[in-house]
């Protein structure tokens, strides 16, 4: 090794070493990190739990969030913003983030449409799954509740811009957002329509319809309904959103 | 006046203790638990019978400057007159004018609910005679005009003390202890040390850094989160590009006293941990905050020789790992980049582990943390 080469390797090591020795500036220039700037890597703190597309994790309680309409994300994420959805950790995240980028993030999420997961099959007795579909699809007329796909699409993929898709969800995800909506843990826009409905719903209605639900496949088109398509069931949606 | 008055009101921060979050603005009621018991912040608005309507400008001033409600009564020191004693009378007129032209909101006050002996307020004549200086802020003619301003900002308006200076079994901050830094009460988070000191304070902070960490909420050194993050929001980013270099100015020069902190990377503990830790790095952490530690710009803070991670007490690091956390998204930083949460995904001792790493690789400098102190911030408040 020529006396130049051997100079250039130790000015290289004390380069590096100062380089470690301090978190500065200079590491913009010399980061490992490769991630692009870009909405993806932005969405990283959500990403953790419902998967790096959206898709909803094996968790019962981290929702798939890909495909659902723009709106209905946005409003949620501004829910728990302003707390009127209940669950602190997410509240925490998102406390101090504006509109604009809320918005972006119900987007980017609206947007993709990663491949649906396959659900535990329900362990529900067949009676229950009866009345689940039936709740479903036609609603119990004699206790005014409609049905599902009244306001969700015939398919369940939801309705732009408000109203979500109810696929790809365990059913205990979805016991616990009837149960919360109930409760009024669950907020939106006054007047809140599905609280109305969830008020008369009683306990073996949502077990059953949670669990039907999540037992439905895939659907042909992950996109939901477009605006106007449907002629919904009860006009007192969450409207535009706030 | 109006505008000036609203800017001071930012920068005073008023918003944040006397609104309740998702509710309308200055009309109080937000609760404050303390050691001490539950305290409501009073309705500021300018409505006649429940906020501040009827009030002059002379009782505001009044209020503001002696630590007593318009009736005399003594203020508990969640206000922080303490600090707005310093402000001028032009500055807390400006406030108040200001007030007067929000919307009122008619809300009554709700009583504090503060245990025995604390619900006597004559107890506060002892707190104020051993933490209460009354009187305006009296320039320092030894130092710039911009480090006064720094100094009036910072001390007055701003605060900081309330959680930077720390707070004793009494509820009080020592001026001895200045900006040392300090556990913050009921809250769970480590406010850190602002003073010049090399391992805890601001020493190695430039003062672009220091202003950009202030106003935008994210510098090449660390992000801001937590408590931190409301002052960023509410606070900070509406303050003018002079003012936050003037605190900036004015912190950067703040005189340090405590000795650095040993090396502890040797422990056994640390030891033990550090393999568990690295692998948990390298899958979980590196491809953001890098394989040396050394993080990107402002979007992902640095890990190595950042003191947040390295002081005394380990809160913030857990509370980071197990909670997550945006930055605020502010003016000057309107999308934020995001730290995911790991409490769902980490054991205890995974999170002790991954944080005993970082906290004491690439040359940091803290202590090995355990399980149990993980397991303590699993319940810690995230409001």
């Amino acid at each position: 090794m020529t006396v130049k080469a051997m100079r250039d390797r130790i000015l290289r090591a004390v380069f590096a070493f100062s380089l470690c020795s301090f978190a500065s500036a200079t590491f913009a220039q010399t980061s490992s990190v490769t991630l692009p700037d870009s909405i993806d890597t932005r969405v990283m703190a959500c990403t953790g739990c419902h998967g790096a597309r959206g898709e909803g994790s094996h968790d019962d309680y981290y929702p798939r969030l890909a495909g659902k309409p723009a709106g209905y994300l946005y409003n949620q994420l501004a829910a728990f913003r302003n707390g009127q959805r209940k669950y602190a950790p997410m509240t925490y995240l998102l406390e101090y983030l504006p509109d604009s980028y809320l918005h972006e993030m119900a987007q980017y999420f609206a947007a993709q449409q990663p491949p649906f997961p396959k659900m535990p099959t329900p362990t529900a007795s067949p009676q229950v799954m009866a009345l689940g579909k039936k709740l479903t699809n036609e609603g119990d007329k004699a206790r005014d509740i409609p049905a599902c796909i009244a306001c969700h699409g015939a398919s369940l993929t939801g309705v732009s811009p408000n109203i979500p898709g109810l696929l790809g969800l365990r059913a205990k995800y979805i016991s616990a957002q009837l149960g919360a909506s109930r409760y009024g843990a669950r907020g939106s826009d006054h007047p809140n329509c599905m609280q109305k409905i969830t008020h008369r719903m009683t306990d073996s209605d949502i077990a059953a319809v949670s669990a039907w639900l999540s037992s439905l496949p895939e659907p042909l088109s992950p996109a939901p309904a477009t605006e106007g398509s449907l002629p919904l069931a009860l006009t007192c949606g969450t409207g535009e959103p706030k | 006046m109006v505008a000036r008055g609203e800017y001071l009101a930012r920068a005073s921060d008023c918003i944040a203790c006397h609104s309740k979050p998702g509710e309308r603005p200055f009309a109080g009621g937000r609760p404050m638990v303390t050691p001490f018991g539950t305290l409501y912040s009073p309705n500021i608005s300018p409505d006649r019978d429940t906020g501040i309507g009827a009030w002059t400008a002379d009782e505001f001033y009044k209020m503001m400057h002696t630590g007593r409600s318009r009736s005399g009564e003594l203020l508990y020191p969640a206000m922080p007159f303490t600090a707005y004693t310093k402000m001028s009378r032009t500055d807390v007129d400006a406030i108040f004018a200001y007030l007067k032209t929000v919307p009122a909101i008619r809300q009554p006050n709700r009583p504090h609910a503060l245990r025995f002996p604390y619900n006597d307020r004559k107890l506060l004549l002892g707190w104020r005679a051993l933490y209460f200086t009354e009187g305006e802020y009296q320039p320092n003619p030894a130092k710039s005009k911009e480090w006064n301003r720094g100094a009036y900002l910072a001390e007055g308006p701003g605060h900081c003390s309330m959680c930077h200076t720390p707070i004793n079994a009494l509820g009080g901050s020592s001026r001895s202890a200045a900006y040392e830094g300090g556990l913050i009460p009921m809250q769970d988070w480590y406010a850190p040390s602002l003073t010049s000191n090399r391992e805890a304070g601001l020493g190695e902070w430039s003062i672009e850094e220091i202003s950009d960490l202030l106003q935008a909420g994210v510098s090449e050194r660390g992000a801001v989160y937590g408590p931190m993050a409301e002052v960023v929001h509410n606070s900070l980013q509406y303050m003018s590009d002079a003012d936050i270099r003037a605190m900036a100015v004015y912190l950067k020069d703040l005189p340090g006293s405590t000795p650095p902190a040993s090396s502890h990377a040797q422990d056994a503990e640390a030891l033990r941990l550090n393999p568990l830790g690295k692998k948990i790095y390298a899958n979980q952490c590196a491809s953001c905050h890098g394989t040396r530690g050394e993080g990107r710009g402002r979007d992902f803070p640095p890990l190595a020789g950042n003191q947040s991670i390295q002081m005394d007490s380990p809160v913030n690091p857990i509370r980071m790992v197990l909670n997550g956390g945006y930055p605020p998204g502010t003016l000057r930083n309107p999308r934020p980049y995001g730290m995911p949460p790991f409490a769902q995904d980490l054991s205890d001792e995974e999170v002790a582990a991954v944080v005993t790493y970082i906290r004491t690789t690439w040359g940091n400098r803290g202590t090995p943390i355990t399980d149990r102190d993980v397991n303590a911030l699993r319940s810690a408040p995230l409001d």
